[in-house]
């Protein structure tokens, strides 16, 4: 590198989690008269997005959970704040909105996923932020949390319209928050709780879909599974799915169908009919270009949209950007490493660890001595309310937390279950 | 894992009722497997699908969702329901004989 002169372009597109993290790695690991590394992103909003689930419930609030993005970028790191136009994949060019253009030689996909409610008949018609919401952004968590103050009583459904989201957890998780919430009200048994899936049991990994299912029940929430929303009638208070089945509500909390960012579908050749860009799942390079490389819920892989994803992904990511600049062979070791809190309520949490071959499963992490898998724990909850902090001030800046390493680790986990191959990827 | 025979052919299937060898498979299979669901004839609509849903899987390794194939198939969502109920993705992969769709974690 930087051999004759030549400084290698590596542009950036998104500073979320993945663009943010990816940027400020790959700024350690080449020279400044190595490569120069452009970031962009369409405003200075950096969400916290775990911290979202939290706003509905009145325990934060959305300007505690949103800082500058340009500020997350360290030294050396251009940051270039528009919309993107498109991508042209043969003149290794990034239009942008504003009429500029930038040129790179390495590209990196980091815009992950955006929420598409007009997918869905009706959603974004009469009653959506009165009493058919989100908590997916900042502004329909701060409109549920109006609602939810001022609700004494009555059907509540939450609805996952179509797989994949990001974090996949999140629709359960506010479900059990909802059922604590509505106890320190005293008004819990005035409320009736749904979870309505797509999915044919809570979860989509057997055992994980067998605990949750199971604290579901003990919490006294209905779940109705298979039901694939094709329409939500705001005013007359219904889900109605395509095979013609309606569960009523008073208010509904529905995470919409999730797309890639629109950019996507207007660069030829870049994405696929939802607008998320095919990628190998073990190195992260994109199928669509060898120099396009992607990061997080942009890709369509075969795994969960989630912070963590994108965390482990960005280590094995950057090394690859390092080898292809090299012109040496890429590195395969990226293994569907993920892993979750989920918050349960009354100041409890459970963890979830898995890949792309092993599924979520009891034991520690990350090892014998740790916080406990798939058991719900004070310990697990104070590591939620701790990872907000570990997120600003070491995962976006691309330091290792101890401990916590790409590929999955099996140390605290019974052999049997690791060992045990998941036939049939959900 | 089980080995049921299918059309006449040994075909081995998974606790789920899917093949695990999607080469396992042709369209008498696919016949008798649509029976086992409750659809009594298939289609060109249906063959439609299913070819569709095969040359996707070949491909790209994994069945595409509902809303791919409303988008991509020239089947619109609300037909494939009628076509497939219930779960059009998941019934037209299983007849089509090949792994349930990923992509759902």
């Amino acid at each position: 590198m930087g051999v004759g002169g030549i400084v290698h372009r590596i542009v950036i597109l998104g500073a979320g989690t993945g663009g943010t993290l990816a940027a400020n790695r790959l700024r350690r690991v080449f020279g400044f008269d190595e490569a120069s590394i452009t970031c962009i992103d369409q405003n200075d909003r950096h969400v916290y997005q775990p911290g979202l689930l939290f706003v509905p419930f009145g325990l934060t609030h959305p300007e505690d959970i949103v800082r500058p993005r340009g500020r997350q970028l360290h030294r050396g790191i251009e940051y270039v704040m528009s919309a993107i136009e498109s991508v042209d994949l043969q003149a290794q060019t990034v239009h942008l909105a504003n009429g500029g253009d930038v040129a790179y030689d390495v590209l990196v996909v980091a815009t992950g996923a955006v929420l598409a409610p007009e997918e869905t008949e009706g959603l974004t018609g009469a009653g959506w932020m009165e009493r058919v919401f989100t908590f997916y952004t900042p502004e329909g968590a701060a409109a549920l949390e109006a609602a939810l103050a001022t609700f004494d009583g009555g059907r509540v459904v939450v609805n996952v319209v179509e797989m994949p989201i990001k974090c996949p957890v999140a629709p359960l998780e506010f479900c059990f928050l909802a059922d604590w919430y509505f106890r320190e009200r005293g008004i819990r048994d005035k409320v009736t709780l749904t979870y309505v899936t797509p999915l044919d049991a809570a979860f989509t990994k057997p055992i994980a879909s067998k605990h949750l299912g199971g604290m579901l029940e003990e919490r006294g929430i209905d779940l109705v599974t298979e039901f694939n929303t094709g329409e939500v009638d705001g005013a007359g208070g219904r889900l109605i799915s395509y095979d013609e089945r309606e569960i009523a509500f008073d208010l509904a909390v529905v995470i919409a169908a999730h797309n890639g960012a629109a950019y996507v579908a207007r660069s030829a050749g870049l994405g696929d009919a939802l607008g998320f860009v095919a990628t190998n799942e073990h190195t992260l390079q994109s199928l669509v270009a060898s120099n396009v490389f992607v990061l997080g819920d942009a890709a369509s892989l075969p795994i969960s949209k989630a912070g963590s994803v994108t965390h482990f992904e960005g280590e094995v990511l950057v090394e690859n950007v390092k080898r292809f600049l090299n012109g040496q062979s890429l590195d395969a070791s990226y293994d569907g490493h993920s892993n979750c809190f989920i918050e349960t309520g009354f100041s409890k949490a459970m963890l979830i660890d898995f890949n792309y071959e092993v599924e979520p499963q009891t034991g520690h992490y990350p090892g014998p001595v740790g916080l406990p898998l798939l058991k719900e724990s004070r310990l697990n909850h104070l590591g939620k309310l701790m990872f907000q902090w570990l997120y600003w001030h070491s995962l976006l800046p691309g330091r290792d937390i101890p401990g916590v390493t790409s590929a999955m680790p099996t140390a605290g986990k019974p052999r049997s279950t690791i060992e045990k191959k998941e036939e049939v990827p959900s | 894992m089980s080995v049921e025979t299918i059309a006449g052919r040994d075909i081995q299937l998974n606790e789920e009722g899917f093949l695990t060898d999607p080469s396992q498979w042709n369209e008498e299979v696919a016949v008798e497997l649509a029976h086992r669901e409750g659809i009594d004839a298939l289609s060109d609509r249906h063959w439609e699908v299913i070819r569709f849903m095969r040359s996707e899987y070949e491909t790209k390794g994994s069945g595409p969702s509902v809303r791919m194939l409303g988008k991509t198939s020239g089947v619109s969502i609300k037909e494939l329901y009628q076509l497939f109920p219930k779960g059009p993705a998941k019934l037209a992969a299983k007849i089509a004989g090949i792994p349930k769709p990923r992509g759902c974690i």
